[in-house]
């Protein structure tokens, strides 16, 4: 890592722990602008990266956050008799129930995803291009469905989620905290992963997945692991989200297909997909514009939303990091023939 | 008599009405450069889909090494070491000629753990050494979807080879290539049958290039095998010229 690199992530950093600080009523939205990031990194894996564009990534973020419910819930209590009440009954947990139930709940919320997206990639990677797009919106939408008509999880009406212990304002930092480790991680585990054979694997998928597949490439293989890495912080993110917002139900909180689902394409898409910090670039300037227009123009606010993603996806197909690569191609060190296409000179060369 | 290293027995292939490939048979030994020519149509791609696992054959078998190999899939047989390259040349547009080559490097004994490694300098000075080998080596760090068609060719061919296959099913080689690089063409893949002991089986429109290269050539019309035998016979084959000339 350059010292420039260095003091880069070092000041985002500190800019993460000062936030909550200095702005401790907005606590929550910086909370969720970590998601959101954690959200553009985890679909640019699969949809940048691997050029697989996933419209039910969302699917395990709910998955996640119910998992954990069921877990903080369950292991104290009767989770059937607890949602069948419908908020009737509370349930005073103590701080070490509190934390142990927590702590094995985002634990079961990362693995449970990974392993539904182990199991549901045998069924959708034999679809491609917008068939699996489809494919996986259907999926999303099944998940929240089911989830709507199982009444063992509280079905339409939801779960209150255990009540956090400590004073006001405790619980915003501690999640805000939760969260932004839990992104920093994502992020440092992809820019390790993006630069082993794998990335070059998905790559290549993306690039031509037949051509992969001639050379020998377990195809197969890399696409179930990209997808089980998103499912992983995705259920992470999900099961600390539910925790923040306090009350979780399948349609608007677990599977908001159209927002939030939505929301990690437009990112990705807006930041420059298949790369790294474009992502992240993505979701602060999307979620920026977002809170402004909830705020400053409210009864607006999808409409401006909805012009920025059409001019994004019209005009600005390449995103923020795709049009610094093509302006200054030797910052990321790539280089472009210097010679024009079809020269014969540049030919004769070999 | 060797074993055959690619031995096609009998295959038939149809896309609906249209059949494809009637009854082929062939063998393919091993070290030889083998051709196979036939007018448009005639289905030298088909065969070559088939032999590869592309798509599953109507009827006959396919053994490779003498294992059968007709009801596998594209990858399991490119693992065994039959690759082949395509007419209309592929690569990763996206990827520089570098990470081209290395993704093409043999995935025959890869684990799940060898996913998350690195891969070792030994691999890059390889990678280097085929680049070198088809003259790419000053274009090495440029992105591949900027090369032009030719050099794409031969990027394609380094990857074959990177790939250390025992057969190499080239489908055109040198097709739409600048015809002063043929001759340099022609000659590496001689070499790379020679020094690296790849089996080569090639489909070329090309006659002088064909002649030239193969060994023994096997001629399909209308699915259907016409002749088989060294260039000389082939090119006085009255049965080969009709076809070409369109007789019946």
């Amino acid at each position: 890592m350059t010292r420039r690199s260095l003091a880069l992530h070092l000041a985002i950093l500190a800019a993460g722990v000062v936030a909550p600080v200095l702005f401790p009523g907005h606590t929550i939205q910086f909370a969720v602008l970590w998601i959101m990031i954690l959200f553009a990194l985890t679909w640019d894996t699969m949809g940048g990266q691997m050029g697989y564009n996933s419209l039910g990534n969302i699917l395990f973020f709910g998955l996640g956050m119910y998992v954990c419910a069921a877990t903080q819930i369950g292991l104290y209590y009767d989770l059937a008799s607890y949602t069948a009440s419908s908020g009737a009954i509370k349930i005073d947990f103590t701080d070490p129930q509190y934390f142990v139930g927590l702590a094995l709940g985002v634990l079961l919320a990362a693995v449970v995803p990974v392993v539904v997206a182990a199991i549901l990639s045998w069924v959708l990677f034999g679809l491609r291009g917008p068939y699996f797009a489809i494919g996986t919106l259907g999926a999303a939408i099944a998940a929240a469905e089911l989830t709507a008509a199982w009444n063992y999880v509280g079905g339409g009406s939801g779960i209150a989620m255990p009540v956090f212990p400590g004073g006001p304002g405790e619980r915003e930092r501690f999640f805000y905290f939760a969260c932004m480790v839990g992104t920093v991680f994502c992020y440092l585990f992809l820019r390790w992963l993006y630069r082993t054979r794998f990335s070059l694997a998905i790559n290549a998928i993306r690039d031509d997945e037949d051509k992969a597949e001639a050379l020998g490439l377990h195809t197969r293989r890399y696409k179930m692991v990209a997808w089980s890495v998103s499912a992983f912080f995705l259920g992470i993110a999900g099961a600390l989200f539910g925790n923040m917002t306090g009350f979780i139900e399948p349609l608007e909180v677990a599977y908001p297909t159209l927002t939030f689902g939505i929301f990690m394409v437009a990112m990705t898409l807006l930041g420059g997909k298949g790369t790294l910090w474009g992502p992240i670039i993505g979701a602060v300037l999307f979620y920026t514009i977002k809170e402004i227009t909830w705020t400053y123009l409210l009864g607006w606010q999808w409409i401006a939303l909805g012009l920025l993603i059409i001019v994004n996806v019209v005009y600005f197909q390449q995103g923020i990091m795709g049009w610094l690569m093509q302006r200054k191609p030797e910052w990321f060190g790539v280089r472009v023939d210097p010679a024009p296409a079809g020269d014969a000179a540049a030919r004769g060369r070999e | 008599m060797s074993q055959p290293v690619i031995e096609v027995r009998g295959v038939t292939k149809a896309f609906g009405g249209v059949i494809a490939n009637r009854e082929v048979s062939l063998r393919v030994e091993p070290g030889s450069i083998t051709g196979l020519i036939g007018p448009n149509g005639s289905g030298k791609t088909t065969l070559f889909n088939s032999i590869a696992g592309q798509h599953p054959v109507d009827s006959g078998s396919i053994c490779f090494e003498g294992q059968e190999i007709t009801r596998l899939g594209v990858q399991q047989i490119a693992r065994l070491g039959l690759v082949r390259t395509y007419q209309q040349t592929r690569i990763f547009p996206k990827m520089d000629c570098i990470h081209n080559l290395l993704i093409a490097s043999p995935h025959r004994d890869s684990e799940w753990r060898d996913m998350f490694r690195r891969y070792p300098p030994s691999m890059f000075e390889k990678a280097e050494r085929l680049l070198e080998f088809v003259g790419l080596y000053q274009k090495r760090r440029l992105i591949a979807g900027t090369l032009s068609f030719g050099q794409q060719k031969l990027l394609e061919f380094a990857m074959a080879l990177m790939n250390e296959p025992k057969v190499l099913l080239l489908d055109e080689p040198t097709a739409g290539i600048n015809p002063t690089l043929i001759n340099g063409l022609i000659d590496r893949l001689k070499r790379a049958n020679r020094e690296f002991g790849i089996t080569l089986f090639v489909i070329e429109h090309n006659m002088r290039v064909i002649m030239n290269l193969a060994q023994h050539i096997y001629c399909l019309s209308r699915g259907k095998l016409l002749a088989e035998g060294p260039p000389e016979r082939i090119q006085d084959d009255q049965s080969v010229i009709d076809a070409y000339l369109g007789a019946h």
